[in-house]
């Protein structure tokens, strides 16, 4: 099992939540997070004063899928974020060692 | 002790109330007849001479009855001149402060609308307007509004009632004072504020009024104010200015993040002041006639045209024009035309609201070269935005629109020397004067709250509640 953490553009959300549902994914998380990388932030102005946001807002979203479908989740999500521009985001994908399904107490892939 | 104390001064307060009350004689129809006797000033005796027949000689003359156009026009500009307070200038003012400070930035626009009510009947409008004192300050024979007609005419609108008059003047001493509360907001104790509030009523606004408006010097002098470009806006503005030095900067003022919290209320609170603001300056012709009509439209016109050129100022100068700014310009075309509403014609009314919006603009940027903290910019739109109208009013009077008064463009240069002097006396007696005021404050209770509530914000500090549960 591996966890995938996409950062993405919030406006790009259902666009790539389709994509999962379409291809089986039934299950994530999403949270509304600030950060930035190349993508510089953005300025804002009021009256005389000018202010730098560094933090740029972003949709987080978090997808436990098992090892075979790992490829084609990312791909899924790197096909429905992209814009082409700077800002777009990130995946990372990490190592799962258990889940557990709280109602069932069933384990590992079962519980995904 | 300090609880036993409060509560002795609240019962002798209720009771002083009660007792006194045969002793304000302002119902009482005898004891005017009596002021009548008294005859303090030619103004008063006026007022009596009219007054009198309605009560001593209820048979042989006619009485006097005001006229119910105009008596009609100034009580409903009353209740729109107070709606810039509250809510208007309340939610111009708490849109533009953080979340933290939300409620107490709206809470001192409305607690000074409940405050300068109570000091004006009784005895601010005596100061401001009762019987003269060498040019510079009412007596207190109207205080508790004794000697002020209940049934004649005012001594300064003879169409209107005395009390009409009153209520008028009234609301524009009371958002004159909760105009500084946006330079000294976010960190000001509100016990500090009051009390600043209450003195700076008594011995700077009350005086000033007089002057200009209550048969004062400046008014003699011939210098023109028609709704209070110098009595309420640049006296708010250097009240503004030395509080925002007594009392100091925010904590992280130029370097933390302190946007606006809700500009959608900021602008909402921006359009209620343009909209009461016809009260201000077609009520300021004091009869419902041609005068305020005139008033009106260059009001209008000027608000306009500085919501206009703020914008566009900023979208040439930094790419894009904001809400903010365009807010920010209406209300300083509003309030260059304040002193010029009933003299000026609407070009020149154009004119005015387009320097207001550039000048307030370029304003804005002053507090951060010269390092005082006027948080919500009093200075840089009343101040300016004041002067500039003051000023313009000597260069752009016209006979036509005026009825006489004539500036400079109109074949009357002496009258720019006037608006000048008016503007340099009220900018230094409210400077120095709230200097002084600012500093005996912060000697009986001190002017700010302490760093750790300033950091957790006002509106629990001060309060004990948040804007936003």
């Amino acid at each position: 099992m591996k966890l995938i953490q996409a950062v993405i553009k919030p406006f790009k959300l259902d666009e790539v939540k389709e994509a999962l549902v379409d291809m089986g994914i039934y299950g994530m998380t999403v949270s509304e997070v600030k950060g930035f990388g190349r993508q510089k932030g953005h300025k804002e102005t009021y009256r005389g004063t000018e202010y730098t946001i560094e933090f740029v807002p972003k949709t987080r979203l978090d997808v436990a899928v098992p090892d075979d479908k790992v490829q084609a989740v990312v791909d899924a999500i790197v096909r429905a974020a992209k814009t082409g521009t700077i800002g777009d985001g990130k995946v990372f994908v990490m190592d799962l060692q258990e889940t557990v399904r709280v109602r069932t107490g069933e384990t590992g892939s079962n519980a995904l | 002790m300090r609880k036993i104390v409060m509560y002795s001064l609240g019962v002798f307060w209720i009771g002083f109330l009660c007792l006194a009350q045969p002793l304000f004689a302002q119902n009482a129809v005898p004891d005017a007849a009596e002021a009548g006797t008294v005859a303090v000033t030619e103004s008063l005796s006026s007022t009596a001479e009219i007054a009198l027949p309605v009560v001593a000689q209820g048979e042989e003359a006619a009485p006097w009855a005001p006229d119910t156009g105009d008596t009609t026009w100034i009580l409903v500009c009353s209740a729109l001149v107070l709606a810039m307070t509250a809510p208007g200038l309340a939610m111009f003012y708490g849109g533009m402060a953080r979340k933290k400070n939300a409620l107490n930035t709206i809470f001192m626009s409305f607690i000074i609308l409940c405050l300068i009510s109570v000091q004006w009947v009784l005895w601010g409008y005596s100061l401001a307007f009762g019987p003269d004192v060498g040019k510079m300050v009412g007596n207190l024979d109207w205080m508790f509004l004794n000697n002020v007609a209940a049934a004649g005419p005012s001594p300064y609108a003879g169409t209107i009632p005395d009390y009409a008059f009153m209520v008028f003047q009234l609301v524009f001493a009371v958002i004159t004072v909760a105009l500084i509360s946006g330079a000294v907001a976010e960190r000001m104790k509100l016990s500090a504020f009051l009390l600043f509030a209450v003195l700076w009523a008594t011995f700077i606004y009350d005086p000033l009024a007089h002057w200009v408006w209550g048969g004062g010097w400046i008014g003699d002098l011939g210098a023109l104010d028609f709704a209070g470009g110098t009595v309420v806006h640049i006296s708010s503005a250097a009240a503004a200015l030395a509080g925002a030095i007594m009392v100091g900067k925010r904590r992280g003022f130029l370097k933390d993040y302190m946007a606006p919290h809700n500009l959608p209320l900021t602008v909402i609170g921006a359009s209620l002041l343009w909209f009461g603001w016809f009260g201000f300056n077609a009520g300021s012709a004091l009869s419902a006639g041609t005068q305020a009509a005139t008033a009106f439209v260059v009001t209008n016109t000027a608000a306009a045209m500085g919501g206009l050129s703020w914008a566009f100022a900023e979208w040439m100068y930094r790419g894009k024009p904001t809400a903010l700014g365009a807010a920010s310009g209406a209300v300083a075309g509003l309030v260059a035309i304040t002193p010029a509403a009933g003299f000026v014609g609407p070009m020149s009314a154009l004119v005015i609201g387009l320097g207001a919006g550039v000048l307030c603009y370029m304003a804005v940027f002053m507090k951060a070269k010269l390092g005082y903290d006027d948080a919500l910019d009093v200075v840089a739109v009343h101040g300016v935005g004041g002067t500039w109208g003051a000023i313009a009013t000597g260069l752009f009077a016209n006979p036509v629109f005026s009825g006489g008064a004539a500036g400079l463009f109109f074949g009357n240069p002496g009258q720019l020397w006037k608006q000048v002097v008016a503007v340099a006396a009220t900018w230094a007696f409210v400077f120095v004067g709230s200097l002084i005021i600012l500093k005996i404050v912060d000697l009986i209770v001190g002017l700010r709250v302490t760093e750790e509530e300033e950091q957790r914000g006002l509106d629990l500090g001060q309060h004990n509640e948040t804007a936003y549960s």
